[in-house]
């Protein structure tokens, strides 16, 4: 029996005129554009400057600030109204305020100060900028002391504290090599997730599925005959992944494939099971899509894809360790990048069996022939 | 009453716990010999909001097991003799190893315990002895605590309200079409733009009360202020939620089944929103052909426009280039549809 259901599903999949094209081209859109998209890397802050003093050593400080390659020079101001202006208009992120005598001062031993004003409506660009700053302020507070201080009086070295650092995994700190592979896992959620959702509610809306429940398909096999194909997209999806990963960004896992596959064929139930339960409730295709569209932005946002969950207050986190999405996020980066394997993957495996035996019960358990 | 309750837990929950900022970093920690220094620093490095240290260990080999069970993202290894070395040479060595699986965490994390570090060097050496020293002087605008909300509230407004309006409207044209009750439309007297424009009508009811119940959110529960003048913030917002209504009719005339519409208005659009829209990304910093393709995702600008008012505290008269893109690109969508609007069936 299950045979000719699934030969009806494949060929209403098939026969659909969006839905195979979809099914290629999503993965290719999504994983050839976002990756160069998803970037926190803050790089090019604009500076505007403002110089009272005009100087030597204005100048040079200013020189030095933008011969980094945090900054980007794009507003000279006469006052501090001018420039916070130009922030006002998103023409610059920073402002740094050079107060008239500042040399003089400075020689003199009276101490310079500098102004800084940062932008930060986005915190921690705001700070990332300021701290940059702060820290070539210092670099040439370094410097000048050579310049003005008579060799003898400079104070003999303290003792210092080496430090050097190393960054595993990632060590060239691509952050495309961290996005990639989440975002197959997106890719993955918002194919099987949406596209079982959709397919029962479809079926009730054309009033196929009358036709169904009068027939002696039992309920379970009714279920599973939705679930294969999707189970199937699935794998052809995240094998288009793989190669686009590898023909694109170079990226090859460092675990095994058969890792993620194993972890991919137990997602993807989960998440077609949960689309399953909530088509079965749904009566109409668009409160269907809208439930289905709520769960995903829940899943995604708390998934420690754009935001890590660590930072996350305690209850969130706790919400976290109930997404689905969570737990494949964490398995697919780390054998992406660390080479996991299953024995040290095992929470997140036990997890996510929970989740699909949870949801796949469920569904058909509220699948009722009676309509 | 989905379409209510959506956006009230969405923006509670995403407000509280989207955040960028590294706290409570798990550190473990390799002290070959303990002395004076080596806990003070550890002390220090405990006592500071963005680390716990969790684990201390004693080989060199334990280092990668704690990674791959990520039982922490950083090991801190000290030198053996640290003290020793430090009093006698002048000179301790620190290594910080860090799991760089996320690079933006990383760096935050390392250049935080290098401050810490650096901070027990600056104790050693007791008031610094430089007369010529420029102090800058650090002001944080519009957010001074730094708040991430501040950051997110914005994004997630504009998020949500494109996202649920052309969700909403992209069915509208195209279920007519399915039920045929088109037929019935199309033989009526009434002009299309009437059609549209009454389809739109209902919805742009029921976002107002979602943008007021955000709004309202957002100001009581998450405490994000509005600065500037609450009438151009609802200004602007309505005519957002007029384009994101435009926008899901637009997919509407275009499709010809619900099932189309609803995945070109749901995920379509859900990942060019989150992603291009400078709402957890900044744009600034992609490559400059994804800069241009962000310039026409209508959520950048309405982000925008909504930082300046309700963050920077500005007025109308700073927002009128977003004002402009916005109002455009609905004039665009209500006509493509009007255009694409086939008055005969097949």
């Amino acid at each position: 029996m299950i045979k000719y259901l699934l030969k009806k599903e494949f060929k209403q999949i098939l026969r659909n005129s969006f839905l195979p094209r979809m099914i290629f081209i999503f993965p290719f859109m999504v994983l050839m554009v976002f990756p160069w998209a998803a970037s926190y890397e803050i790089k090019n802050l604009n500076l505007s400057v403002i110089d009272n003093d005009h100087s030597t050593y204005s100048q040079q400080l200013i020189q030095k600030i933008i011969s980094s390659n945090y900054f980007k020079l794009t507003d000279v101001s006469p006052n501090y109204n001018k420039a916070l202006k130009s922030i006002e208009r998103n023409q610059s992120d920073i402002i740094i305020e050079i107060p008239a005598n500042f040399e003089k001062n400075l020689v003199n031993r009276q101490g310079g100060k500098v102004m800084i004003s940062a932008n930060a409506v986005n915190g921690m660009k705001g700070g990332i900028g300021m701290t940059y700053l702060n820290s070539i302020v210092m670099d040439f507070n370094a410097g000048i002391i050579h310049d003005l201080m008579p060799a003898a009086q400079i104070p003999s070295a303290t003792p210092t504290i080496e430090i050097d650092t190393q960054y595993r995994f990632n060590p060239h700190l691509n952050y495309r090599v961290f996005m990639v592979p989440a975002l197959m896992v997106m890719i993955l959620t918002l194919l099987c997730g949406f596209l079982p959702a959709i397919s029962i509610v479809f079926e009730k809306e054309r009033g196929t599925m009358e036709q169904i429940n009068v027939s002696p398909v039992p309920k379970s096999t009714f279920i599973l005959a939705k679930l294969i194909p999707f189970w199937i997209i699935g794998f052809i999806v995240i094998s288009i992944g793989f190669l686009i990963a590898w023909a694109v960004y170079g990226l090859i896992p460092a675990g095994h494939f058969s890792t993620i596959y194993l972890f991919a064929a137990i997602y993807i139930l989960t998440v077609s099971g949960l689309g399953i339960v909530i088509s079965n409730y749904a009566s109409t295709l668009q409160q269907a899509m809208f439930i289905v569209f709520f769960f995903m932005m829940l899943f995604i946002m708390l998934s420690g894809l754009y935001t890590p969950i660590d930072s996350m207050p305690e209850w969130a986190k706790w919400i976290a360790a109930f997404n689905p999405l969570k737990h494949f996020m964490v398995v697919m980066r780390s054998v992406y990048l660390k080479g996991s394997n299953p024995l040290q993957l095992m929470n997140d495996l036990l997890a996510l069996i929970g989740f699909a035996l949870f949801f796949n019960i469920w569904a058909v358990l509220s699948y009722k022939k009676k309509s | 009453m989905i379409l209510l309750l959506m956006p009230i837990i969405q923006i509670i929950l995403f407000g509280f716990a989207l955040t960028t900022e590294v706290k409570n970093t798990e550190v473990a920690v390799l002290v070959p010999t303990n002395d004076d220094a080596t806990s003070r620093i550890i002390d220090k490095i405990n006592a500071s909001a963005y680390f716990d240290v969790v684990a201390k260990i004693h080989t060199t080999s334990e280092i990668q097991p704690i990674f791959r069970d990520a039982k922490a993202k950083l090991v801190m290894v000290f030198e053996d003799h640290f003290a020793e070395r430090l009093r006698e040479t002048g000179k301790a060595h620190i290594q910080l190893i860090a799991d760089a699986t996320d690079p933006n965490a990383a760096t935050s994390f390392t250049f935080y315990a290098s401050n810490i570090i650096a901070s027990y060097q600056q104790e050693l050496a007791g008031p610094v002895a430089n007369p010529y020293q420029i102090v800058p002087e650090v002001k944080m605008l519009y957010n001074p605590q730094m708040i991430g909300a501040f950051n997110f509230v914005p994004g997630v407004l504009g998020m949500i309200m494109l996202l649920i309006c052309a969700m909403m409207t992209s069915i509208a044209i195209v279920r007519e079409k399915e039920m045929g009750t088109m037929e019935i439309l199309l033989v009526s007297p009434m002009k299309p733009i009437y059609i549209i424009l009454s389809k739109i009508t209902p919805y742009f009811v029921l976002s107002c009360v979602n943008f007021a119940t955000i709004m309202l959110l957002s100001v009581f529960v998450l405490k994000v202020p509005i600065a500037g003048s609450f009438i151009s913030l609802v200004v602007v917002s309505l005519l957002y939620i007029f384009l994101s209504l435009s926008l899901g009719l637009l997919v509407s005339t275009m499709t010809d089944s619900q099932q189309a519409a609803m995945l070109i208005s749901g995920m379509g659009l859900m990942l060019p929103v989150m992603l291009l829209s400078g709402m957890i990304f900044p744009v600034e910093n992609m490559p400059i052909a994804l800069q241009w393709l962000s310039d026409i995702v209508p959520a950048k600008w309405y982000i925008s426009a909504v930082k300046s008012i309700m963050i920077k505290g500005l007025g109308i008269s700073s927002v009128l280039k977003e004002v402009a893109i916005l109002s455009f690109m609905s004039i665009v969508m209500i006509g493509i549809s009007l255009k694409k609007f086939k008055i005969r069936l097949e």
